[in-house]
């Protein structure tokens, strides 16, 4: 259909890494003239990388762009901008106080007699909007709009300094209502209309489908290909952002647990309703004693909002939760370590480890936090129960006194892990506790859930490997748009789990 | 192996670089000013029989930077800054002369009344008094910081700049002048030869390690400056850890405050405590915490006040005079942030590394 020369930009054989993992591995992307062009993947696809090398914030060890036809060499952000590249980032890079007509010209303001001509700058923004069909008062400060508006003087902007012919939108409807999203998508038709192409970085599913031509797939630093959105289901869309295929998925051994619940106890934990404006809609969820719940869904889907919400780490705005048939009150992970319950975060750099401390110290860290500062562990029984973990989940150190920032991704996880479990919770969240560690270790771990299901503690296991939650869980529910999509028993298959997360029952 | 492991161990501890700065120093003393290490007897009329000496003068001199170093030591740690000491010296120091003075709440004041070696206040309420002003501005500034979110720097600008006022409020805008015996003794007296305030240090330095070290507060501290959402996470509440560092940063400014108004037998508002702030940050960041937060010894800051002392007292033997001290000083900190630079690390690390594997094969 469209000729080659069609492409405003053709980029081949990227590559990049950094130390110890390939970020982008030989991937190619091509750009057409006047396409919105999604550009979907997991955490750690690559997504962000690829950007980055477009931008100039990054090079790449191998590979070429070329931008109409021609090679180029992104040296840096300012640089991708003389050549038309412009982004728009999620967190809205203007200043709020200033007015909106300021905002959209800052640092070209048209002058006269050496000062600020007022009337044309405010003239030339409002007809800047009037080309997208925006029509508000441009002299009123950026703060007094919405995020959405925010969003489109941010991409008029970036249209106006630098007369782009390709924008990069980076989950620009992370912060945005349907009504404003809708608004936003009204915007990159019109841009589409006139031969700009679009980058379009998001995790909604439906967003895709509603407003963009072509997918370009990423998994992992390597390109899983690109494909016409029409052309692509949503089901096949997911099986590839996950890296399975469906008939793969089938055949996933059932070497779930096994052993049968307690018929009728009572519920350790139960939700009702409970859900936080913006993240994530109410939701009910009940969980028993030696049960393993599992919590698919793609990255966005509120998963992770969920998780949070259960450790308190974010406060509700509405619903109860129930620990042991008490209701808690006060919201904070140190009132929930009282509880017992305990959440092994996703992000195991910034929420998990303390990286100048030792391995010893970043074990006994919440246990002694929950005792309170004044009775300190002594030190030999520090020493004991950071032993006995390090060899239960067969850490790699020569020492329990090293620093934590020495081991490896892997190995620090099973350190974070160790955190938790040396709190003996009763209730554990493990949210993505196996990402970015090598299969033996995944194995382990695997294991080791199953083994605290066993003795009778309850746990909420997310991870984005569909495999791995119909391996382990006797329930899964699926997460999407921020809300509970369905809950399914033990012999649910992977390929229910995909429909339901491609949104068709 | 094992001497090889031994000298790893001595240079990895954090102690190590203070030591050696302090060494430094005083062999530069040792070879270039031979009467530097001098140590007399002195048989005081007031005081009684003590040692004196520019060693000593060290130490007595530097007892309040020691002080404040502590303090400062546990809030750098947190990856704050405390940059009110220097001003909480001030209102320390003007509340214990406002209470000494004995005209306090008598409305004719006169020269016989001012310098009548007096005071209508107990002794324990002044230093009571001294104390709880200093705590109160520690907390003042925790509060900003923990719980009204303020940046650090910013936070403790504010009581910088307006501390002095204040302690010029206290005393009327006067510099007053402390005549009463008693109250001299903490920046004077001496106990066994040695000098009182030296006593206090150890005191107040034991006092924080107990707190830091036999408690979890120092792992709570730690967690904090490192990664303090993990600390949070990990069910931490870094606000109370905050406020509480804050709050004994200002303790120990108010004892480095007695001391000096105690020393000087005055309270100036503006000049008492000057530059302590920058002083004792520069005194931590010799003990080898980071400004970003983390690790810390109290030990190491103290040292390193002392080396910012023996400096100090260096320069004064050979006649540097006090005016031209602060350049000096300059030089100083200077050759303390090259030697801890990367830069120089990474070169001492490649020379240990030629010389042998005195590194340890686990670091």
């Amino acid at each position: 259909m469209l000729e080659p020369t069609d492409a405003i930009l053709r980029m081949s054989r990227i590559s990049k890494s950094f130390p110890g993992v390939a970020a982008l591995e030989d991937v190619d992307f091509t750009l057409r003239r006047g396409e919105i062009h999604a550009l979907m993947g997991e955490n750690g696809a690559g997504k962000s990388t690829l950007i980055k090398v477009l931008t100039g914030v990054e090079h790449p060890e191998h590979g070429t762009i070329e931008l109409d036809g021609r090679v180029v060499q992104v040296r840096s952000p300012q640089h991708s901008q003389a050549l038309g590249i412009s982004t728009v980032y999620q967190e809205i890079n203007l200043c709020t106080n200033i007015s909106v007509a300021e905002n959209i010209l800052l640092g070209n303001e048209p002058q006269r007699f050496g000062t600020i001509d007022w009337r044309r700058l405010n003239a030339l923004a409002a007809r800047a909007l009037k080309r997208l069909d925006i029509d508000i008062d441009v002299a009123r400060p950026l703060g007094n709009y919405s995020l959405a508006i925010q969003q489109m003087v941010a991409i008029v902007r970036a249209l106006e300094i630098a007369s782009a012919k390709i924008l990069i939108l980076d989950e620009p409807t992370s912060s945005l209502d349907a009504n404003e999203t809708s608004l936003l998508f009204d915007v990159m038709r019109k841009l589409r209309a006139t031969g700009i192409a679009i980058v379009f970085v998001t995790h909604f599913l439906d967003q895709v489908y509603q407003v963009s031509d072509r997918i370009t797939v990423l998994r992992n630093g390597r390109l899983v290909g690109t494909y016409e959105t029409g052309a692509l289901p949503r089901v096949e869309l997911i099986a590839k952002m996950l890296g399975r295929s469906l008939a793969d998925l089938e055949t996933v051994s059932k070497a779930r647990a096994q052993h049968e619940l307690p018929a009728a106890e009572a519920p350790t934990l139960k939700a009702a309703g409970l859900g936080h404006k913006g993240t994530l809609e109410p939701i009910d969820l009940e969980l028993r004693p030696g049960e393993v719940i599992g919590l698919a869904g793609l990255l966005g889907s509120g998963r992770s909002e969920l998780a949070r919400l259960l450790f308190g780490v974010d406060t509700p705005d509405a619903g109860t939760l129930t620990v042991d048939g008490r209701p808690v009150t006060r919201f904070s992970p140190n009132e929930s370590l009282r509880h017992g319950v305990a959440l092994c975060p996703e992000d195991r750099k910034v929420e998990g480890i303390v990286k100048d401390l030792t391995i010893r110290e970043n074990i006994i860290l919440a246990l002694q936090a929950r005792q309170g500062w004044a009775r300190y562990l002594p030190e030999a029984r520090q020493y004991e129960i950071a032993e006995a973990y390090v060899k239960l989940l067969g850490i790699v150190t020569p020492s329990v006194d090293q620093l934590v920032g020495n081991l490896s991704g892997g190995n620090q996880q099973k350190v974070i892990l160790a955190r938790w479990l040396a709190t003996s919770p009763r209730i554990l969240i493990l949210d993505e506790p196996t990402r970015g560690i090598d299969v033996g270790a995944k194995a382990e771990i695997q294991k080791l859930v199953l083994d605290l299901a066993e003795e009778g503690k309850s746990i909420v296991f997310i991870s984005s490997e569909l495999e791995e939650v119909l391996r382990i869980s006797q329930r899964v529910i699926v997460m999407r748009d921020q809300r509970k999509a369905a809950e399914y028993g033990k012999d649910v298959t992977a390929q229910t789990i995909i429909h339901t997360m491609a949104g068709h029952q | 192996m094992t001497r090889q492991k031994l000298l790893a161990r001595v240079r990895e501890s954090r102690l190590f670089w203070p030591l050696t700065a302090l060494a430094v120093i005083l062999l530069f003393d040792a070879l270039f000013a031979p009467g530097f290490f001098r140590i007399g007897i002195i048989d005081d009329p007031v005081y009684g029989p003590h040692l004196y000496g520019n060693l000593i003068d060290v130490l007595n001199n530097g007892a309040p930077l020691m002080l404040v170093s502590i303090g400062m030591t546990l809030v750098i740690a947190t990856s704050g800054v405390d940059l009110s000491v220097g001003a909480v010296i001030a209102i320390s120091a003007a509340m214990g002369a406002v209470l000494i003075n004995p005209a306090l709440g008598d409305r004719l004041i006169t020269n016989d009344i001012l310098t009548a070696d007096t005071t209508n206040t107990p002794l324990p309420l002044i230093i009571l008094a001294d104390l709880a002003a200093g705590t109160l501005c520690g907390l003042w500034n925790g509060f900003l910081v923990s719980r009204a979110r303020i940046q650090p720097m910013v936070a403790t600008l504010i009581l910088m700049v307006a501390g002095r006022g204040i302690a010029q409020l206290i005393t009327n805008g006067q510099i007053m002048t402390i005549y009463y015996t008693p109250y001299f003794w903490f920046g004077n007296g001496f106990i066994l030869g040695l000098p009182v305030s030296i006593y206090i240090v150890a005191g107040v330095a034991l006092l924080a390690w107990v707190l830091v070290r036999k408690t979890a507060l120092g792992l709570f501290i730690e967690s904090t400056g490192v990664n303090a959402r993990a600390a949070y996470y990990a069910g931490l509440d870094e606000r109370n850890i905050k406020l509480l560092a804050y709050t004994f940063c200002g303790f120990t400014g108010a004892i480095a405050g007695l001391i000096l108004s105690s020393y000087v037998h005055s309270s100036d508002a503006n000049n008492i405590g000057a530059n302590y702030e920058l002083d004792a940050i520069l005194a931590v960041v010799m003990g080898g915490t980071l400004m970003s937060g983390g690790r810390f010894s109290i030990v190491a800051s103290i040292i390193g006040a002392m080396v910012i002392w023996a400096f100090t007292i260096t320069m004064y033997t050979f006649g540097v005079p006090a005016d031209a001290l602060t350049a000096a000083k300059a030089v100083l900190v200077l050759l303390v942030i090259l030697l801890y630079s990367e830069f120089s690390q990474r070169l001492l690390g490649r020379w240990s590394l030629r010389k042998g594997p005195s590194h340890d094969a686990a670091h």
